[in-house]
């Protein structure tokens, strides 16, 4: 399972890999609650759609929603990345 | 019965109500358009109710100024009924907002909207165990086809107050121990007691150590998010007990990101889009004006006839060609692109659009969201500022208007093409258009020198493509056309009359005279005066004027090459007109709109200065 694979920053993973949320890291209260609202929370699986080019956005998408997310964010999240790219379970 | 519909972002809040009401609400495929409250009054279950339609948000907690409107109305406006609309394809992350609304204690019906959109994605909810957690009545519906509403109207008899949540025994136990304190604090009367004590504990401030200590449980995490994070939690136990989902192939719909995601593929896409979104608009605004313009002008001739001379039957006839200007200048461009915007927007491009120019914003210190309001300053720089409250940060929000009102308007865009596109060709004309999106870029990365960012960067959400409701992109054209014509035109027919009155009055000299300041530095003749200090009320009348006071149309004739380009450059830039200011006095404040208009200023100046130089 996922036991020795340690959390990386969402902004690491690659378009088409997914993973869980793991933490997410000091970004402030206001903000912290609207990527609650979105729900990007700890335990949330993940996946990443695409990338900005450049230093743009990660296209991400989660409990069935696709969020656009700022790097400096994606930063903040961490994930556990899915061992195996296999199809997402469900919501 | 006063009912209101609370619901997320897109959830298909404002198609519901319109269904309801029949008044035009405006619907949003943006996230976060709606910030205003709209009100209509329907017959439901043979009972008159008022309608009352709220923004959308995520959460009555996070507070954005959309959340707190509409927590303020909830909590102290008397609602006998809420209708919570949910988009059934995203129900696990609306859950949280429905736990919420259940602590309020008001009677509520679950409408699960969007069934199609969830049946698509492989989704399957059963209503009835939903309707039995909640304690509510809960029917599924399909707005945009007008399904699904007699279930809701027979359901609306059925409202119960929900059933309270349970959050985890830490939790509960100290709302226990802080529902004495909330009962006394004056804050909090007449909240129902379980809320009061969720607000003081979210509030966090007078929280005392030891309750502190026994919330967190190991999480070093503010209350409020705590609470939130369980409250998500609960949604989600909810939601795994309710639904289930079938992994489905993803559509045609899915796969359009592909490309107009992609980070290289999307690019043609999106200057394809812009370019149309305004070949169309000159092409269809062209024709409307030279189909209305040689009537208006033939009819305020015959005005002109009637009234004779003396100096308030010409200020009349000035204040009516100020009317007149609005109907065949400012609107023939203005309804084209904002219906076009609206087609973009409900189709859910819009929002892409900010993702593939987040990377670019953020040389700006800003990030995707912000290309809305400078898109929309095309049409007109009110309804522009105005858009600056999709944004979180407030500081986003200021250096968004401070940039977003340079971008040439609809009548800027008159001066434009009516000196330069004519007299020195459409290619230069163009060049001052890209020449103004690198000087509002330089502008922005200025000012975030100055201002360094602090918002945190990029948060939207992309919903998915949707056929956009007629009802809804006209409405929503309509909403931004009435900014132009609640604010704008009644300047543009005011300051008609008092340019009118100038001139009958002859105070032509003195004001030239004391424009002289701006068109010496600038090399500009001493007639040019008068055009640019009116210019400040309307940008379009800044040409009409010159024509008048060089006593031709044809400039190439009394002015230089230099002088037209002077004369455009500094119209683009010099403080936006007094439309836009009345605008940003409301939005940001006296002090940063004085700011703004001498940062405008000085900046039109130096600018006006460096093409004379360049041109000598």
């Amino acid at each position: 399972m996922n036991i020795n694979l340690p959390a990386v920053p969402l902004s690491e993973l690659m378009p088409g890999q997914g993973g869980s949320v793991y933490a997410v890291v000091g970004p402030g209260k206001a903000v912290q609650l609207r990527l609650i609202a979105l729900g990007l929370r700890p335990g949330a699986k993940v996946r990443v759609l695409g990338r900005g080019p450049g230093r743009g956005p990660l296209l991400v998408e989660v409990n069935g929603t696709r969020v656009a997310l700022g790097r400096g964010l994606a930063k903040r999240v961490l994930v556990i990345p899915a061992p195996e790219e296999k199809p997402m379970k469900g919501e | 019965m006063r009912i209101a519909l609370v619901g997320q972002p897109n959830s298909g809040k404002s198609t519901l109500f319109n269904a309801l009401v029949g008044l035009r609400a405006v619907a949003s495929n943006f996230p976060g358009t709606t910030v205003e409250i709209l009100r209509g009054r329907a017959v439901l279950a043979g009972k008159p109710a008022e309608v009352v339609d709220l923004p959308g948000i995520y959460s009555l907690s996070a507070g954005d100024p959309a959340e707190r409107v509409a927590r303020d109305f909830l909590l102290h406006e008397k609602v006998d009924l809420i209708i919570n609309v949910i988009d059934a394809s995203v129900l696990l992350r609306s859950l949280s907002l429905t736990l919420e609304l259940a602590e309020l204690a008001i009677p509520m019906v679950v409408v699960l909207n969007m069934a199609d959109e969830a049946e698509h994605k492989g989704l399957k909810i059963e209503r009835e165990k939903l309707a039995e957690i909640l304690g509510v009545p809960v029917v599924f519906t399909i707005a945009s086809r007008g399904i699904g509403l007699k279930e809701l109207l027979s359901a609306i008899p059925k409202a119960r107050v929900p059933k309270t949540p349970r959050y985890s025994p830490a939790l509960e136990e100290v709302l226990q121990e802080l529902l004495p304190r909330v009962q006394k604090d004056q804050r909090y009367a007449g909240l129902p007691p379980r809320y009061a004590a969720l607000l003081f504990l979210a509030e966090g401030k007078a929280l005392p150590e030891e309750i502190r200590e026994k919330l967190r449980c190991g999480r070093d995490e503010e209350p409020a998010v705590i609470l939130a994070d369980e409250r998500a939690a609960l949604a989600s136990r909810i939601f795994h007990e309710v639904a289930r989902v079938e992994r489905t192939k993803p559509g045609i719909r899915e796969r359009l990101d592909d490309v107009l995601m992609h980070p290289v593929l999307a690019y043609p896409f999106l200057f394809l889009a812009l370019f149309l979104l305004f070949f169309l608009t000159f092409k269809m605004g062209g024709a409307l004006e030279g189909l209305l313009m040689p009537k208006l002008e033939g009819i305020s001739e015959k005005v002109r006839e009637l009234l004779g001379g003396g100096v308030l039957p010409q200020a009349l006839a000035g204040a009516l060609d100020g009317l007149f200007a609005g109907i065949g200048i400012a609107l023939p461009y203005l309804v084209p692109f904002y219906l076009l915007l609206a087609l973009l927007e409900d189709v859910g491009y819009l929002p892409r659009l900010g993702f593939l120019l987040d990377g670019l914003m953020h040389r700006l210190g800003l990030h995707g969201k912000s290309v809305i309001p400078f898109v929309l300053g095309y049409g007109c720089s009110v309804p522009a500022v105005l858009a600056t409250r999709i944004l979180e940060d407030e500081r986003d929000r200021l250096i968004t208007a401070a940039l977003a009102v340079m971008i040439p308007c609809a009548a800027r865009t008159v001066v434009i093409f009516g000196l330069v596109g004519r007299f020195l060709g459409p290619w230069l004309a163009f060049a001052l258009y890209l020449g103004n999106i690198l000087v509002v870029a330089l502008a922005g990365a200025v000012l975030a020198r100055i201002f360094p960012a602090t918002g945190p960067g990029l948060i939207m959400e992309i919903p998915p493509y949707r056929w956009p409701a007629v009802r809804t992109t006209l409405g929503k054209t309509w909403l931004r056309l009435r900014e132009f014509i609640k604010v704008a035109w009644p300047i543009l027919v005011g300051s008609s009359f008092v340019l009118a009155l100038a001139e009958a009055l002859e105070w032509e000299p003195y004001l030239n005279a004391a424009a002289r300041v701006f068109t010496w530095p600038l090399g500009l003749p001493p007639a040019a005066g008068v055009p640019l200090i009116f210019g400040v009320l309307r940008k379009e009348l800044a040409l009409l004027l010159l024509a008048h006071a060089l006593g031709t149309e044809d400039f190439a004739a009394v002015l230089s090459i230099s002088q037209m380009l002077v004369f455009t450059v500094f119209t683009i830039f010099y403080v936006p007109c007094l439309a836009t200011v009345g605008t940003l006095l409301r939005e940001i404040g006296g002090r940063r709109t004085l700011l703004v208009i001498l940062g405008t200023t000085g900046l039109a100046l130096f600018l006006g200065l460096l093409v004379r130089l360049l041109t000598l």
